[in-house]
């Protein structure tokens, strides 16, 4: 039986107003511009593209950090716009964020312990401080941390480390769904592995959601049971991991597969590459039609002129005019 | 002969709280027109052993050992009279025969001075081009790394560029004075995979046309593959192993060249789920490293000599070694 949606995103825009002085011409960034797609229960959503493709925007814009556009955002079956009282305080601690930056993202001031309860305290889960302190060293066991790190500071723990101290805080209050905004970008290799594996097994236990934000294409497919690929705002192919993965459609999934450095000296020599010619363009007041089309080899008149819609192909959409019926 | 053969490198840093170990007894060569990737975890030690090399170091770093010969020339501090003589000659040497790319472009290009400027002045200083030559070079090797209207673009500054664009310039200025060998320094980390792929297509480009040698610091192995002919590895200030780019990838020695391998989501065209295994643990404080094997903590096979003696290096081919007790005779038996 299919799992039950928990998230649903429909036309999503995020614009961000950039204009400086008074007299210029407004200058819209269009972060995220009319995207749709369902995450469903214990199912991770991996979204990938270039830096400034809207990522992270798309991630705040749904744990309530940035108010959208347009288009709607439906958490267990109901807008997240329209909650207020209790009901909006229990989608603030049923949906979590873990941040890129794990020496940013904590209070160096604060040790690890009191890091944990906060969330604890602000969604009032346990009554006694003695629940709390039982629940977080169970969290820092959870993680892989040890129960005396509680009193210790952020700034006595490595990287790896400070990610899981993260996660523990994301998971305290029990959450259904956590965006997780390139978790393991900062970190080793070794240690990339070490929480990867980390966030697979909470997953299970809990039976939670993720929408895993990274640019790592290898790391995204192996946690991930269907990608999203965005560029310039836009979602441009969404599906099966490993449909999107080893047999792309859309012409910039291919060449963003295809520029993923291979680690294999044989095969990394001998493939020829699709190198893309130049770079994103700006978001600021983006030209109409394809956003792709200054980049895609296949682009024709008609991709300058008008602005493809989504396409369904097979278990996939394909935002491109060549999968026209 | 090789083009630079670094021995026994060893560098500190005096800190408040001790001495951090950062490159521990490092030897290693480079032949002309080579590839060398170093690999290795945040912090081993692959940034501070390029600077030793290039007379680059903060001015807590202490040079403790080492013997560098790079082109025929004797360029260790330790033998020269005094620092002064060091620093004219590694000026001299970092201008004519090796450039370096860093990771972060900005770091290295003034942002209040014209593109024009940048590549102009050191085409002048390094050779004895007028300027109206220097000019001319500079377009062609704007060209050369694939910079569109180079005369429209050297009038512009650095903040007018884009990130790729920048690491291009970069690399146009390395170029100026037709070095024997560019170190780059995760010279493609900030950047994105199309772009990256950009970059590295380039650098590969470059080194086939001018059989320029490159150092390529990175942590990215699917960069090591494509691009390097040999690797080496670093843990914990030391060069754990090295070997071809086959030999590491296909039959890696070292029990952390192993690990690093299955940490990694292979994208080759298996579709099938392999498993990620991590390897437990984080790397060692360089402030006070255990005595023996820097791995030893997170080593599945750590014998008791580990800990205690520092391993030595077993030869598997004539490129191919590695410092582990595991291959070593005189551990056998010694659970
Ligand atoms: N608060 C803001 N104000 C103005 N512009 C913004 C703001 N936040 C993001 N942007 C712009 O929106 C676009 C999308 O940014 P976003 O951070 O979502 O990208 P991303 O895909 O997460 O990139 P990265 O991989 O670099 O993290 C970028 O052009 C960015 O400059
Ligand atoms: N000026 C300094 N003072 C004290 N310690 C230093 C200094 N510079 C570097 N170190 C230490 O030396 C060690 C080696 O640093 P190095 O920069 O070579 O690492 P790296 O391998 O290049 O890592 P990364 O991948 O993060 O760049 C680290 O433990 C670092 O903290
Ligand atoms: S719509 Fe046109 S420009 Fe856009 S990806 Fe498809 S072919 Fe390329
Ligand atoms: S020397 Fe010992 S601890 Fe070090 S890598 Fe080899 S087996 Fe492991
Ligand atoms: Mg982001
Ligand atoms: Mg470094």
């Amino acid at each position: 039986m299919e799992n039950k949606t928990i998230l649903k995103v429909s036309h999503l825009k995020t614009y961000f107003d950039v204009t400086k002085g008074i007299l210029t011409r407004r200058q819209i960034v269009k972060a995220v511009d009319d995207v749709s797609f369902e995450v469903r229960e214990g199912e991770t959503l991996g979204i990938v593209g270039e830096s400034g493709c809207g990522k992270s925007t798309l991630g705040r814009t749904i744990v309530k950090l940035y108010e959208p556009e347009a288009g709607t955002i439906e958490f267990e079956g109901k807008d997240i716009s329209k909650l207020k009282g209790n009901e909006l305080k229990a989608f603030r601690k049923n949906v979590q964020m873990i941040f890129q930056d794990p020496y940013a993202s904590l209070n160096p001031r604060m040790t690890v312990g009191e890091i944990i309860m906060e969330p604890m305290i602000i969604h009032g889960i346990y009554k006694t401080a003695a629940e709390r302190e039982a629940r977080t060293v169970e969290l820092l066991e959870i993680v892989g941390l040890k129960p005396d790190h509680i009193r210790r500071y952020p700034s006595e723990f490595s990287g790896g480390q400070r990610q899981r101290i993260g996660i523990a805080r994301a998971l305290a209050v029990n959450p259904r769904f956590i965006v997780c905004d390139e978790p393991i970008s900062a970190l080793d290799v070794s240690i990339q592995a070490q929480v990867i594996n980390l966030l697979e097994k909470i997953q299970k236990e809990m039976n939670l959601s993720y929408l895993f934000i990274a640019h790592d294409l290898s790391m995204v497919r192996h946690i991930s049971d269907r990608i999203g690929v965005m560029y310039l705002g836009h979602m441009m192919e969404i599906g099966p991991a490993n449909d999107v993965f080893y047999r792309p459609l859309h012409p910039y999934t291919i060449a963003l597969l295809s520029a993923i450095p291979i680690s294999d000296p044989d095969t990394a020599k001998a493939k020829n590459r699709i190198i893309l010619e130049g770079e994103i363009p700006s978001p600021i007041n983006p030209p109409g039609g394809c956003p792709f089309a200054s980049r895609c080899s296949k682009a024709t008149e008609r991709c300058f002129q008008q602005t493809p819609e989504p396409i369904q192909v097979g278990d996939r959409l394909v935002t491109c005019f060549l999968y026209e019926k | 002969m090789p083009l630079l053969k670094a021995e026994h490198l060893t560098t500190s840093f005096i800190t408040p709280q001790g001495k951090v170990q950062a490159v521990r007894d490092v030897s290693f060569e480079l032949n002309e027109g080579e590839v060398l990737g170093i690999v290795g975890e945040s912090g081993s030690g692959k940034s501070q052993m390029m600077y030793t090399i290039m007379g680059l170091l903060a001015d807590n770093g202490v040079i403790e050992s080492g013997k560098i010969t790079f082109d025929g020339e004797d360029i260790s501090l330790l033998d020269f009279p005094d620092r002064k003589s060091y620093d004219r000659k590694m000026l001299e040497i970092r201008g004519n025969k090796i450039a370096m790319i860093f990771q972060d472009p900005m770091t290295f290009l003034n942002p209040v001075l014209k593109i024009e400027t940048q590549l102009i002045e050191p085409l002048m200083n390094h050779t004895d081009m007028t300027r109206e030559q220097a000019r001319e070079r500079a377009l062609e090797l704007m060209r050369l790394v694939g910079i569109p209207s180079p005369e429209k673009r050297i009038k512009q500054y650095p903040f007018e560029f884009s990130g790729g664009m920048r690491q291009r310039i970069i690399i146009a200025i390395a170029l100026t004075c037709n070095p024997k060998l560019i170190i780059a320094d995760e010279p493609t980390t900030a950047l994105d995979v199309t772009i990256q792929a950009q970059v590295l297509e380039l650098i590969d480009k470059l080194r086939k046309e001018t059989n320029t040698a490159v150092i390529m610091i990175t942590h990215d192995l699917g960069v090591v593959a494509k691009l390097c002919d040999r690797v080496a590895i670093m843990y914990g200030g030391k060069m754990v192993e090295v070997g071809t780019d086959r030999e590491i990838f296909y039959q890696p020695a070292h029990p952390y060249t192993k690990g690093l391998l299955s940490c990694i989501a292979k994208s080759g065209a298996d579709e099938k789920e392999e498993e990620l295994k991590p390897i437990p643990g984080s790397p060692p404080d360089l402030l006070n490293p255990p005595k023996g094997c820097p791995f030893v903590d997170r080593c599945s096979k750590a014998m008791r000599v580990c800990k205690d003696v520092m391993p030595e290096v077993t030869s598997y081919t004539e490129t191919h070694r590695a410092r582990c007790w595991l291959n070593d005779p005189r551990a056998k038996g010694d659970e």
